[in-house]
């Protein structure tokens, strides 16, 4: 029988299925499920840890997550998850997640909380005066390199394709060479 | 990979050497096990220590760290002695019939070394092949020329008997024989084996040689291309697959497309440098349409701000020959040449080889911009272990970013499937998406630039940026955007012919999806940032988002779930799958099938119709696989030298005892003060162990997320090393003492783990002891640091710091990944000197 996790919620009076789904869901713990992603919305995500590319089911409710759990639907994992996977409820439900950009001006002995705004500010103006100071139009031996050399970059497999793609773009356009991240270690 | 994680359940041996999936990599166990239970599969285990992949193996070997290549070396010898290779595979679809330059030396003959060696580097004129008056590489298809490449490889590996590499790798002569023996079996037609490795090979001086012992290996017993076979890269992140694809290195653009460098001086000159050539009449060579790719991307840098000439131009240039990978950085920025850097979702401090090195570097910045989820060691280090703040300069900004389920975009796992993953809540506090952030700074620096001007300010003004809109004060970034871009649309109207079928033409608009790289054009008229991923998006959807269950071969490609490079294609070198009469192989596990008109299963890769004669490598020029490999740095065949850090006096193999091309960090004009090795010329009394690093299930990397997650800190709560019971005895600690482990660089405090699963290794009459830590901590997580008012405390301490501070600045040739799997320590119980 060929039901996918959605589908079999839809008609989990149908408890009786369970068995052809590969999963050992006993009817009451089903239910129980049932109740606690009750009203949640669901999406789907993929573990950020290891490259097996885990799918996981992420259940919100009231803009937290409340609940989340392998993906049976995947053909990778087919539901199961290891330990860290198992675990990401704990990184989204975190305390110690930093919501507001931190500050450490030279010699300072504490970080400070800043505005965004001016942080960023202060990251352009910073960019800006290395890249000038050590852009190189030629190399020694008088060749173009239109090339940034006083500025280097490390990352990041940690950010999605398509930041990545953006991120080298952005690296790129500023002239810089020393481009690196986690593939080289 | 070449295959992908569910094809496991399709091999009947697994080799896995030079990783620990079932700690590291555990779901891909699922389909390990599978293979086991439905097919009667068996596991070969080779690492250093009893690993918890070792515990599920049906063989498990033991070997020194680090000699890797003599172990495998050894079962060349066996293959080719026994006659167990595949041979009209290895006829028809390698290079062991192409006749190699005669003036060859190898290294048996040449002290160690191949001919051509010039102050550390290789001149390669006697590496070449023998062409005839038209250029076309001379071959003998019955194999026995003595200088056709499967003589040398014969001949090169004649040298390593079981005998002697045993005495090398101090793997008992009988394990030897059983581990060759087994893995051997699969060079029959019906048989498939796959190999798994990670970091445990990559993390060598001899790191990219490890691989292509292995990729030989496969090549003769015809593992490549085929359902159960292939050599699986594991990877080690979820998304490093990914952002390899997309080029975050120096020495590529995304897709793999060499940079180029200063000599390159017109994107003509670029394009004929990059782009390979062949005489052979029959071989596709692929890469032949490398002007059609850097076109499209450039296009996707400047858009129709520049032409792909004049983008060419903006875009930076290495210099020939210049390195500016990962450990040069760091020496670079000890030697003060930065002024800023950027450690963008990355912790440095604990996750650089000589980490005491790169901690000290951060402090020579004038600016340091991390971003990341947490608190971390890089964005803290002016007030780590031995800092002083008041006298460290840096400005550091630390921003922070929301995580996988908080926005939305895509990864690229092993397998190459991009899979989408969509944002269920919103990041806390004023923590942005990465994309967001980088966009947010880009809009800055380039109003700067327009306001104020500066030197080649047009490369920054011109780069195109339409990822988003702008609501109220902020931008919204939107992958679904970018995706459309990585894709490459039609920048002007065109009329092409279908390149797969010759006749029929079609139009495509302005803006329209290129429908795959295959229509990619290098006039400028296509832009795509990153041609692999051309297919990826349809005028409808992104295909990275599909969960399609259908699955038609049984073999468990999925092709409708989610997306795969190149072109949904699950399983690469398939059309060496099928023998030149387009037959597969092994009929029971057809990967590609050839219906009487066209190919059904897989994709077909590099398969021409059946008969054609096409070669079905056709990402080589000469459309066969390379058992004689003239493009590396360190030698056309792999060859045993030994860590630069090794508990041995001298190499049994030859006379020369390290990779002769190595750069070592410790001579002068190279490197700093702090880098200092052991062991090197003679062996190191101080440092008599051999130190590998490694990791548990429970933590990632440098454990920059998972020490915040309480779960996970119970369950792994600090360093450890971990020894034999007779180390444990010599050394007078107990299970759980804590210890002091050190090298000539630094030292970590460790728990000790006393457990059977090291043994002593016995190599050449000595006994070899070799201890292991992971390299998951950091003092940001620990209880006994200052704590400031505002600082944020894990809800559960870890203790110890990274197992980085011990590992040293010294990379592999070709790659300069950092030799973090074999070094000298030294082991104390705390408080004995």
């Amino acid at each position: 029988m060929n039901v996918s996790r959605r589908g079999f919620l839809k008609i989990s009076g149908a408890v009786a299925a369970v068995s052809g789904l590969g999963i050992s869901l006993k009817p009451i713990t089903a239910h129980a499920k049932e109740l606690k992603i009750k009203y949640a919305e669901e999406t789907t995500t993929i573990c950020p840890y290891c490259s097996l590319g885990c799918s996981i089911i992420v259940s919100a409710r009231d803009g937290k997550v409340i609940n989340t759990e392998g993906d049976p639907d995947s053909p990778i994992n087919r539901g199961a998850l290891c330990s860290k996977g198992g675990s990401i409820y704990q990184m989204v439900n975190n305390e110690n997640r930093l919501g507001k950009p931190l500050y450490r001006a030279p010699f300072a002995k504490e970080w400070k909380e800043v505005e965004w705004d001016w942080a960023l500010d202060k990251i352009a103006e910073n960019v800006k005066k290395s890249r000038d100071a050590s852009f190189k139009k030629t190399n020694a031996k008088g060749e173009l390199v239109n090339r940034c050399e006083g500025i280097a970059s490390v990352g990041s497999a940690a950010m999605d394709l398509e930041e990545c793609f953006t991120y080298q773009k952005f690296l790129r356009g500023l002239g810089l060479v020393y481009i690196e991240h986690q593939a080289r270690i | 990979m070449t295959n992908h994680w569910v094809d496991f359940k399709n091999t009947d041996i697994f080799l896995i050497m030079g990783s620990n999936p079932a700690a590291n990599h555990p779901i891909s166990f699922k389909w390990i096990m599978e293979a086991v239970e439905k097919r009667g599969a068996k596991i070969i285990c080779v690492d250093p220590r009893f690993t918890q992949s070792a515990a599920r193996a049906d063989l498990y070997a033991p070997i020194r760290s680090g000699t890797d290549i003599a172990f495998l070396g050894g079962m060349i010898k066996y293959i080719i002695d026994n006659k167990l290779y595949f041979s009209e595979y290895v006829k028809h679809y390698t290079n062991a019939s192409f006749l190699v330059n005669p003036a060859l030396k190898l290294p048996g003959q040449n002290n160690g070394v191949f001919s051509g060696l010039k102050d550390g580097k290789y001149e390669k004129d006697t590496w070449s092949y023998q062409t005839d008056a038209e250029g076309v590489v001379k071959k003998d298809p019955t194999l026995s020329d003595p200088n056709c490449v499967f003589q040398l490889l014969k001949k090169h590996y004649s040298r390593y008997t079981p005998e002697l590499v045993s005495r090398i790798t101090g793997t008992p002569q009988e394990k030897l024989i059983e581990v060759y023996k087994l893995y051997a079996s699969t060079g029959k037609p019906n048989k498939a084996g796959v190999e798994l490795y990670a970091m445990g090979w990559t993390q060598h001086t001899v790191g990219v040689q490890n691989i292509r012992t292995m990729a030989i290996i496969q090549l003769l017993l015809g593992n490549m291309g085929i359902a159960g076979g292939g050599v699986a890269a594991m990877r080690g992140e979820s998304n490093v697959q990914g952002s390899t694809d997309q080029g975050l290195l120096f020495h590529i653009w995304p897709g793999y497309l060499g940079a180029p460098t200063a000599s390159m001086k017109t994107l003509a000159e670029f394009n004929d440098k990059r782009t390979p050539k062949t005489k052979e009449a029959k071989a596709l060579n692929w890469w032949k349409n490398f002007p059609k790719y850097s076109a499209s991307f450039l296009r996707s840098m400047y858009g129709a701000n520049a032409t792909i000439e004049e983008a060419y131009q903006l875009m930076p240039k290495l210099d020939d020959g210049g390195n500016y990978s990962w450990l040069m950085i760091f020496d670079q920025m000890y030697k003060e040449k930065f002024t800023g850097f950027f450690a963008w979702g990355m912790n440095p401090a604990c996750s650089g080889a000589h980490s005491n090195k790169v901690r000290q570097g951060l402090g020579k910045l004038d600016w340091l911009v991390n971003v990341n989820l947490f608190d971390n060691e890089t964005c803290s280090f002016w007030r780590g272990p031995g800092m002083d703040p008041e006298k460290i300069k840096t400005e550091v900004f630390m921003l922070p970013c929301a995580a996988s389920i908080e926005k939305e975009g895509s990864i690229a796992n092993s397998g190459r499937v991009q899979q989408w993953r969509y944002k269920a809540i919103n990041p806390p506090g004023e923590a942005k998406p990465d994309g967001d952030i980088m966009s947010e700074m880009l809009f800055r620096i380039k109003a700067l630039y327009a306001k104020h001007g500066g030197p080649l300010s047009q490369a920054i003004a011109k780069l195109t940026w339409p990822y988003g809109k702008k609501k109220g004060d902020e931008f919204h970034y939107d992958p679904r955007l970018v995706a459309r871009e990585l894709n490459g649309v039609f920048l002007e109207e065109k009329t092409l012919e279908n390149p797969t079928k010759k006749g029929e033409f079609k139009t495509f608009k302005k803006g329209d999806v290129v429908p795959t790289f295959a229509w990619l054009q290098d006039d400028g008229s296509t832009s795509s940032g990153c041609w692999i991923y051309c297919g990826s998006v349809s005028d409808k959807n992104i295909l990275g988002m599909r969960r399609g269950q259908a699955d038609a071969t049984g073999l468990g490609l999925y092709p409708e779930w989610a997306w795969a490079w190149p072109v949904n294609r699950r399983i690469l070198y398939n059309g060496a799958s099928v023998d030149p009469e387009g037959k597969p192989w092994d009929p029971s596990r057809a990967v590609i099938k050839w219906d009487g008109e066209k190919w059904t299963g897989d994709v077909p890769d590099g398969a021409g119709n059946p008969g054609s004669g096409r070669p079905p490598f056709i990402m080589k020029p000469d459309g066969v696989a390379s058992l004689y490999g003239p493009g590396l740095a360190d030698g056309p065949f792999p060859e045993h030298y030994e860590p630069l850090e090794c508990p041995v006096e001298k190499n049994l193999m030859s006379p020369q005892k390290n990779n002769p091309t190595i750069k070592r960090f410790d001579k002068p004009g190279i490197g700093s003060d702090l880098d200092v090795y052991s062991g090197v010329d003679s062996c190191d009394p101080r440092f008599p162990f051999v130190g590998t690093t490694y990791r548990v299930s429970e933590h990632w990397q440098t454990g920059v997320l998972t020490r915040w997650c309480p779960w996970l800190a119970e369950m792994q709560p600090g360093m450890f090393v971990e020894m034999s019971e007779e180390l444990a005895k010599q050394r007078g600690i107990k299970n759980g003492d804590k210890c002091v482990v050190s090298s000539a660089r630094g030292e970590v405090e460790c728990a000790a783990i006393v457990t059977p699963r090291f043994k002593p290794v016995v190599v050449d009459g000595n006994d070899i002891h070799q201890v292991g830590f992971p390299w998951h901590y950091g003092w940001i997580t620990t209880k006994d640091r200052k704590y400031d008012k505002s600082d944020k405390k894990a809800e559960v301490f870890t203790f110890g710091d990274s197992a980085n501070l011990l590992t040293p600045t010294i990379g592999d040739p070709n790659t300069m990944i950092p030799e973090s799997k074999t070094f000298m320590v030294n082991v104390v119980k705390k408080g004995v000197k």
